[in-house]
């Protein structure tokens, strides 16, 4: 009974997932920017713009140069997520994928390593005024929810461990519209529960940063305004203005 | 080990640290409203003349519009996760501490109203996501603070995603315009361009004997006929120039600069009455129809006097407008010679005919100023100049160091793409604002107070209108003598000797 729950709601999580981002991806990528507003210096080339941004993504680098102790946190937070993530796919993969086997044993590590990151931000939000003052309670909410699954997650590694043979023949029956029994854990149906919140909000959410990131004109245009006349579609339909001086304002 | 948060930085400063954050005041800038606009000053830029019965679903309107129509806007709203980075990046929060001026809380002055009506989570759920309702008191909040942000992109520096404030602010600015409240400044400005092609209002008339005069007081300091010309047809340059440069001080010494190099290049150019004006207000209030039509007047200018170059003069903000906009905006200007970038910087000229060994200079003309360079923030984010990536820092201080002994360089942080706003850009140069204007100028006098403190530095050299203009009311507020901001090419004429120039002390002598 709860297996069927939980293989719906991971279904539909999933569904609102692709094809919410996808949505708003493609919202996007179709809205105009009517001027060239790079932040320069800017890269002079289309490859100068992938390196500036291959940066910005892998290093976070404005925010390396703006504020060191968010750097740190959000490095910490983030690569941890990305190893964990990784060594989750092992759960989708039969063979597992060799390079996914390598990860295993960062990712257990990762994972105090994310929660750590998290709790510092959640630290630096609620004790730093500036920014306690431009936060929501859905600010801290995100960042609770992510610790929750961090935590939820470590303690089946380290507290009280679950059936994870189970646990994949529950995700690789559903990659197959087949639905196994899931383990009737409570700490495995609330891990799963809030990662399927998080699939479920991202696409509303101020979690829209990481494809939104690819976007921002000031980061991701070619400064070459000058070179290549930048013209945006609804600009292109303006009332054409006379060529010529009005007569009545000649000197 | 270093501090690791720069702001709290433990080194020793002489004088203060520019840095510096202040402690919140909520309210501390509340009261701080700029004149607004009257009828006759919206109307002839195509806006409502007072604010109209319907201005909520005119505003919620138009904010839907932008979001369709500018992705900036569009992907800045929702991708801010508030991490905090940008908080104490601007310079009005830092000079007043106000949390409404810190750059992601200006956003989100906006943002809070965009969630409630375009956003899932704001329509159902507005207490999670601070999302708030449309008033009076939103709309008037908007005006004050939207009216605190000098459009300088400091933030956007700082922001990991480049989110930059002033595209809000910008947009903000045209909401409320479309509402039928404007800004007096802004607004009675760009109506006064559409009329006389200048900010100031100066007829072809006024301007001609203006210039006719710094002519003479050309031949009276050289010896030589330099010449300043206006309509003529048929020259190869046209220069774009702020209307400042014609009047106030210490503009005119840099048009006279100007003058000098083109007399000493040898070039023929000339000065339009109907584009008699660089800087272009409509980018100040986000207005592309009203951008666009500023700029066409060089196109149309370009074309009646039949031109091959276009060259502008140092303005900030003209520059943005010049560089990045003009071929969008007025282009595409096929009808002028290609070999040269279009449009051209005064810099880019000066430093090409250095490098060409064109100009004679002596520098020690300029002994008695011990300079500094303020990046004007629109130049340093949000154009470029020369063929490498940072020639707009690069370029005006290869020129100062061309025609000066002296040159040391402000902190770091505080220069380049990190550069403090003057305080009284984007459209705030009006003495209702100067209490904002002081105490935004806070940070760059800080960092000139200490590179005064440890080189001697007397004087500071910009390529902004708007810069020198505040910069000299605000200086005597620092304690500098209103006459040390100087132009560039104020520094450029002091040192260049033209062919066959007699001099005053020369004369002395004879
Ligand atoms: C392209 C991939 C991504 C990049 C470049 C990226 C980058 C960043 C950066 C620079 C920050 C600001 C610093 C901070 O507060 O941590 C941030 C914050 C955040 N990111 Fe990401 N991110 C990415 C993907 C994700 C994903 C997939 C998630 C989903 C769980 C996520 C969750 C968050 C959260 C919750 C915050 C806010 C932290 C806080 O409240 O302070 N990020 N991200
Ligand atoms: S653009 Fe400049 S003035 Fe405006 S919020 Fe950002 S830092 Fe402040
Ligand atoms: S730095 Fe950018 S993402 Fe962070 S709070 Fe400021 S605007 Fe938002
Ligand atoms: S006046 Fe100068 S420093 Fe100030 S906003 Fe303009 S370019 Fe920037």
């Amino acid at each position: 009974m709860l297996s069927t729950l939980y293989a719906v709601l991971f279904y539909v999580a999933t569904i609102l997932l692709i094809v919410g981002t996808g949505m708003k991806v493609l919202k996007y990528a179709k809205t105009p920017a009517p001027l060239k507003i790079p932040v320069s210096p800017a890269p002079r080339t289309k490859k100068g713009v992938v390196l500036r941004m291959g940066r910005e993504v892998t290093l976070f680098q404005s925010l390396f140069k703006s504020n060191r102790w968010i750097w740190i946190f959000a490095i910490l937070f983030h690569y941890g997520m990305l190893l964990v993530l990784l060594r989750h796919l092992r759960y989708f993969t039969q063979p597992v994928w060799w390079w996914v086997e390598l990860v295993q044993p960062f990712g257990v590590y990762a994972g105090f390593i994310m929660v750590a990151g998290l709790a510092g931000l959640l630290f630096r939000r609620i004790f730093v005024n500036r920014i306690r003052y431009i936060s929501s309670p859905s600010d801290y909410l995100m960042l609770l929810l992510i610790i929750g699954i961090g935590v939820t997650g470590l303690g089946m590694k380290f507290l009280m461990p679950v059936d994870i043979l189970a646990v994949k023949t529950f995700f690789l029956g559903l990659m197959r519209f087949e639905i196994n029994p899931l383990p009737m854990h409570f700490g495995l149906l609330l891990h799963l529960g809030l990662v399927a919140i998080l699939m479920i909000i991202f696409p509303i959410s101020k979690l829209m940063h990481a494809p939104g990131l690819f976007f921002a004109p000031s980061r991701t245009q070619v400064d070459n305004a000058r070179e290549f006349r930048h013209l945006s579609a609804w600009a292109a339909q303006l009332p054409p203005l006379p060529e010529a001086i009005p007569d009545a304002e000649e000197k | 080990m270093a501090p690791l948060d720069k702001n709290t930085d433990e080194a020793p400063k002489i004088v203060g640290d520019p840095f510096k954050i202040p402690d919140m005041e909520c309210g501390a800038m509340a009261d701080t409203h700029t004149f607004e606009a009257a009828p006759e000053h919206n109307e002839p830029l195509g806006f409502p003349g007072e604010l109209v019965d319907n201005w909520k679903e005119v505003a919620i309107a138009k904010m839907g519009e932008l979001a369709e129509k500018n992705r900036a806007f569009k992907v800045y709203l929702d991708t801010c996760v508030k991490c905090g980075a940008c908080t104490d990046k601007c310079h009005y929060f830092l000079g007043s501490g106000d949390p409404k001026n810190m750059p992601v809380a200006r956003q989100d002055l906006l943002r809070s109203v965009y969630r409630r009506y375009y956003t899932f989570a704001g329509r159902n759920f507005p207490w999670l996501v601070g999302a708030r309702d449309l008033t009076k008191e939103v709309l008037d909040e908007w005006y004050t603070y939207y009216h605190q942000c000098s459009q300088c992109r400091r933030c956007s520096v700082a922001c990991p995603y480049g989110i930059d404030t002033a595209e809000i602010s910008m947009a903000a600015r045209e909401i409320l315009d479309s509402v039928g409240v404007g800004q007096k400044y802004c607004n009675e400005i760009i109506a006064k361009l559409k009329k006389t092609g200048n900010n100031l209002g100066l007829n072809p008339k006024a301007l001609r004997a203006t210039l006719e005069d710094l002519e003479e007081d050309l031949e009276d300091e050289t010896g030589i006929a330099v010449k300043l010309p206006l309509d003529v047809k048929g020259a190869d340059i046209l220069l774009i120039t702020p209307s400042a440069d014609f009047f106030a001080e210490p503009h005119i010494d840099g048009l006279l600069g100007y003058a000098k190099v083109f007399h000493a290049a040898g070039v023929s150019w000339t000065i339009s009455s109907y584009a008699s004006e660089a800087a272009n207000f409509g980018m100040f209030i986000g207005s592309y129809e009203n951008m666009r039509e500023v700029s066409w007047r060089i196109r149309q200018a370009a074309k009646d006097l039949g031109v091959k170059r276009i060259i502008f003069g140092e303005c900030g903000h003209a520059w943005r407008v010049g560089y990045s906009f003009l071929n969008t905006l007025a282009g595409p200007f096929d009808f002028l010679d290609q070999n040269y970038p279009i449009p051209q910087h005064i810099m880019e000229f000066t430093s090409d005919a250095l490098d060409e060994g064109i100009l004679k200079i002596d520098k020690s003309r300029n002994d008695e100023f011990r300079m500094t360079y303020h990046d004007s923030c629109n130049v340093a984010r949000g154009s470029a100049m020369g063929r490498k990536e940072g020639g707009q820092f690069d370029l005006p201080r290869k020129v100062l160091k061309a025609v000066c002994n002296h040159f040391y360089d402000m902190e770091q942080d505080t220069i380049r793409e990190n550069t403090f706003c003057c305080g009284g850009g984007g459209g705030l140069l009006t003495d209702d604002l100067m209490d904002l204007r002081i105490k935004g100028a806070k940070p760059r006098m800080t960092a000139l107070q200490q590179v005064s403190e440890d080189h001697g530095v007397t004087h500071m050299a910009a390529i902004c209108a708007i810069c020198k203009t505040q910069f000299s009311k605000v200086m005597p507020k620092y304690g500098y003598e209103m006459d040390s901001i100087m132009s560039v090419h104020q520094l450029v004429a002091n040192a260049v000797i033209l062919d066959g120039q007699v001099d005053d002390d020369d004369e002395d002598d004879d």
